[in-house]
């Protein structure tokens, strides 16, 4: 079953001569379980796919389907929330700053009409592998890779389909990025999520997708599997000078 | 030849929980090379380069036995006499050149600013002298980006800006702070490649501090690993992938690798013992 | 760690419960601001202020409205009148002393009705965008082409002179300064990703403005109230000064120097004493205002 399905997505920001189209025409369609790969330079309009499907992006056009629901406008419903949710990429801006961690998840449980908010609060802590020691701090009194761990209980707390991960690791040392794509591993496997996931990286897209696309100037180049990526038998010149750039001399 | 000697650096931050070492006894020395500084995000790399040309803020205290430019102790100077020693003998390139570049003074204005600045000529010659600056870091149009504002520059070329802005006292030393984790993979290069070559031609010594292992095997001469404070680890850099140090290799297993796919990537199991190991000398 | 002390209780990283993080919150907001010798200046100042006010009959050696005509216009120094006496012979320390109370009325109302305003019109311009907040700025606009002094005078004529007008009058000019700045922090904190992170839970407007913006905006107005507070205490006295304030006899320090200025050359602290007085407490909330603004920056990491 397809879990995402995008086809012809324009999004554009401003109008008339101050129109800049920041993606044009892309499409793609993510399976249920399936882990798919956006990558591109800064400016490649990577990351506005995802704010257009969040209903964060001011203008689109084109088609956007979740699990059978058709998207339309900005206007999303409680149900699209249940079903998707979203990783931002820098754990430092993506916190509130005078919340507390169960603040923040106590809350984010309440507007999903969910109960035994306190017991929630403590899965949902050990889901992520921060455990009760943490509840009560503010973000300022944990580490990037801690609050990123935040974010992402946040995002699984009204257990979510599909996760929108929008370069989740581009502001963490490599020894935590490999904690927290190790643990966005494991909760795939725990929740059977599907993941839509942008980064400029082609070896963590690489390490965690199971195809990408890759983007330039709005526009998707080339789609492939992570197996044609690692066999270095991507066609668009664009991606395997990308391919070359971050490969290891 | 030892263009600067480092020897037991110490930077210290009094909290209300008590004195915090960012810097813990370091000591290295740099001659003509490229000399990369590499280390996690709260190693201390970033304020061991601030510290050398003592840009650290109140209230963080610089401590050290001895940080010689050429023999001359830049401890003793006074804060005037500190002020000429930066930009004409050490540069400094921060990460992001668009909060080091005036938002409101157009490029070529601050060029032949800095050029005047450190000579004493004429404005036009200041202006040809900031075109050949231009020049030198690879921009063709030089005459439209000396017209252009800040903001009208892309990343890659407002730090080939700051480079070519930190070259024209022609400094001893460069220091690069992550001068490139603010550009794209592609206009990493290019920019490496400009200040690679400058630092060849001028015989430069430079400190390239950076997070990235990959990045500073490739590009520096001698690497120093960092950690909490410390150096653990020098090596040469072309050897860095036969390092010894447990952190060092956690460090370079921890990155994912498109050659060697694996289900869960390596993590850096932390040792309370490297933290208190006593610093390795960087000397050369 | 049974022996663990208050301070080391308060100063931890690791809270235990909600009430814990707030406290230990506070506390080293506390820290901030005491290691700021100014603002603890400040703040002592008002803290005195606050007790004068409280106890002002026990403090108060006169009646302040107790006239002695033969004693009148009595210097500095006198045998039991250590500020002297005005025009009506009252004495005028214990007038100070009793006039804390009216300035500290004043400060309270204005600061309870001006900010809230402020907060309320502008995160809703700020947040709703649109034509609501063409609408809602453009009434800030309004209000704030008024010369504060004459909107005030127009008030009070048409409603009285008193007190409870000048305030009113005074909140009235106050407001759309907060609801300015009230509006450019929503602007900014509108397009942060938390923000943007809850809109994706499903929160709703009203959720995001009281629960989410307040928080961060209410800082730096609390900071400015503190700042603009030196220019309400002198609004107030200004309007007292021409006699559309408090109303003699009541003890008001505008409302004094007014009357002291007649004999200004001739017995000159009559008007300075009470100038002394709004000067010292203006000074005092400034400096407070200053220590607050290091204490409650949202960007500052409170390290």
């Amino acid at each position: 079953m397809t879990a995402l399905q995008i086809d012809t997505l324009d999004v554009w920001f401003g109008d008339g001569y101050d129109r800049v189209d920041a993606v044009k025409g892309a499409s793609f369609a993510v399976a249920e379980g399936e882990s798919f790969g956006l990558v591109g330079e800064s400016g490649s309009g990577k990351s506005t796919i995802l704010r257009a499907i969040t209903g964060l992006a001011p203008a689109w056009s084109g088609s956007i389907i979740v699990e059978g629901m058709a998207l339309t406008g900005r206007k999303r419903n409680r149900a699209f929330y249940k079903t998707v949710q979203m990783v931002f990429q820098d754990p430092y801006a993506s916190l509130h700053p005078r919340h507390t961690v169960d603040q923040v998840l106590s809350e984010t449980l309440t507007l999903h009409g969910l109960t035994d908010i306190d017991t929630r609060v403590m899965k949902l802590l050990d889901d992520v592998g921060l455990g009760g020691k943490f509840r009560f701090r503010y973000p300022h009194q944990l580490s990037g890779g801690q609050r990123q761990r935040v974010a992402i209980a946040r995002a699984l707390a009204g257990e979510p389909d599909i996760l929108l991960l929008d370069e989740p690791t581009s502001a963490l040392d490599v020894s935590v990025q490999a904690e927290i794509l190790n643990l966005l591993t494991d909760l795939r496997d725990e929740h059977g999520l599907t993941y839509l996931m942008v980064s400029h990286d082609l070896a963590v897209i690489g390490h965690m997708c199971d195809r990408l696309a890759v983007m330039k100037e709005g526009e998707i180049v080339e789609v492939m599997t992570a197996d044609t990526l690692r066999q270095n038998n991507a066609q668009h010149p664009y991606s395997r000078e990308l391919l070359n750039a971050s490969i290891v001399a | 030849m030892t263009l600067l000697d480092v020897e037991n650096l110490w930077v210290k931050f009094p909290t209300r929980q008590g004195v915090f070492d960012a810097v813990r006894g370091v000591s290295f020395t740099l001659g003509k090379e490229r000399l990369g500084i590499v280390g996690e995000s709260g190693s201390g790399k970033s304020m061991t380069g601030r510290a050398i040309l003592r840009l650290i803020r109140k209230p963080g205290i610089v401590e050290a036995d001895r940080i010689a430019l050429e023999g001359r102790n830049l401890l003793d100077l006074s804060e005037r006499e500190m002020r000429a020693v930066r930009g004409q003998q050490i540069s400094m390139i921060m990460q992001d050149p668009k909060f080091s570049l005036n938002p409101v003074m157009r490029v070529g204005d601050q060029l032949m600013e800095a050029y005047l600045l450190h000579n004493n000529t004429s404005k036009a010659q200041a202006r040809a002298k900031s075109i050949d600056m231009l020049n030198a870091v690879s921009i063709r149009d030089a005459e439209r980006v000396m017209r252009a504002y800040p903001h009208e520059v892309s990343g890659g070329m407002g730090q080939r800006i700051m480079i070519a802005m930190m070259l024209i006292p022609d400094p001893k030393i460069l220091i690069a702070d992550e001068p490139t984790s603010a550009l794209d993979v592609s206009v990493q290069r290019q920019v490496l490649d400009i200040m690679d070559g400058l630092v060849k031609e001028r015989g430069m010594g430079l400190i390239f501090i950076s997070h990235d292992l990959n990045l500073v095997s490739e590009f520096c001469d001698r690497v120093l690993i960092m950690y909490a404070g410390r150096i653990v680890e020098v090596c040469d850099a072309g050897k860095l992938h036969e390092a010894q140090h447990p952190y060092t290799r956690g460090l370079l297993n921890s990155l994912p690798r498109l050659d060697q796919p694996r289900k869960y990537l390596d993590v850096l199991a932390r040792d309370e013992s490297w933290a208190d190991a006593p610093s390795v000398g960087g000397q050369a | 760690m049974s022996e663990l002390t208050l301070r080391q209780w308060l100063l931890t990283d690791a809270p235990t419960s909600r009430r814990h993080a707030r406290l230990a919150s506070l506390y080293q907001g506390w820290l901030t601001l005491r290691g700021n010798t100014m603002a603890m200046f400040g703040l002592g100042i008002l803290i005195a202020l606050v007790l004068m006010a409280l106890m002002a009959p026990l403090l108060a050696p006169y009646d302040p409205f107790v006239q002695d005509l033969s004693n009148r216009l009595q210097p500095l120094g006198t045998e039991g009148h250590l500020l002297g006496t005005d025009s009506l012979g009252r004495d005028i320390l214990s007038r100070l002393i009793y006039g804390s109370r009216i300035t500290l009325y004043i400060v309270a109302l204005v600061a309870l009705i001006a900010p809230v305003a402020g907060l309320l019109v502008g995160t809703v311009a700020g947040y709703a965008g649109g034509w609501v907040d063409v609408v809602l700025m453009r009434i800030t606009d309004i209000f704030l082409a008024f010369p504060r002094l004459v909107l005030a005078l127009a008030f009070v004529a048409a409603l009285g002179a008193g007190i409870e007008n000048a305030v009113l009058a005074i909140s009235l000019t106050a407001w759309p300064p907060y609801a300015r700045i009230a509006r450019a922090e929503t602007l900014t904190i509108r397009s942060s990703d938390y923000i943007s992170a809850i809109r994706l839970q499903g929160a709703g407007p009203l959720r995001i403005i009281t629960k989410h913006i307040w928080p961060l905006c209410i800082s730096s107005l609390i900071v400015r109230v503190t700042l603009d507070m030196a220019g309400i205490i002198l609004a107030a006295a200004g309007l007292g000064f021409l006699g559309l304030g408090a109303q003699p006899p009541s003890p008001e320090w505008g409302a004094m120097i007014s009357e002291g200025r007649r004999f200004i050359l001739d017995h000159w602290w009559v008007a300075t004493m009470p100038g002394l007085a709004i000067f010292t407490v203006s000074l005092a909330f400034n400096l407070l205002g200053d220590g607050l603004r290091d204490v409650l920056d949202p960007k500052d990491d409170n390290r």
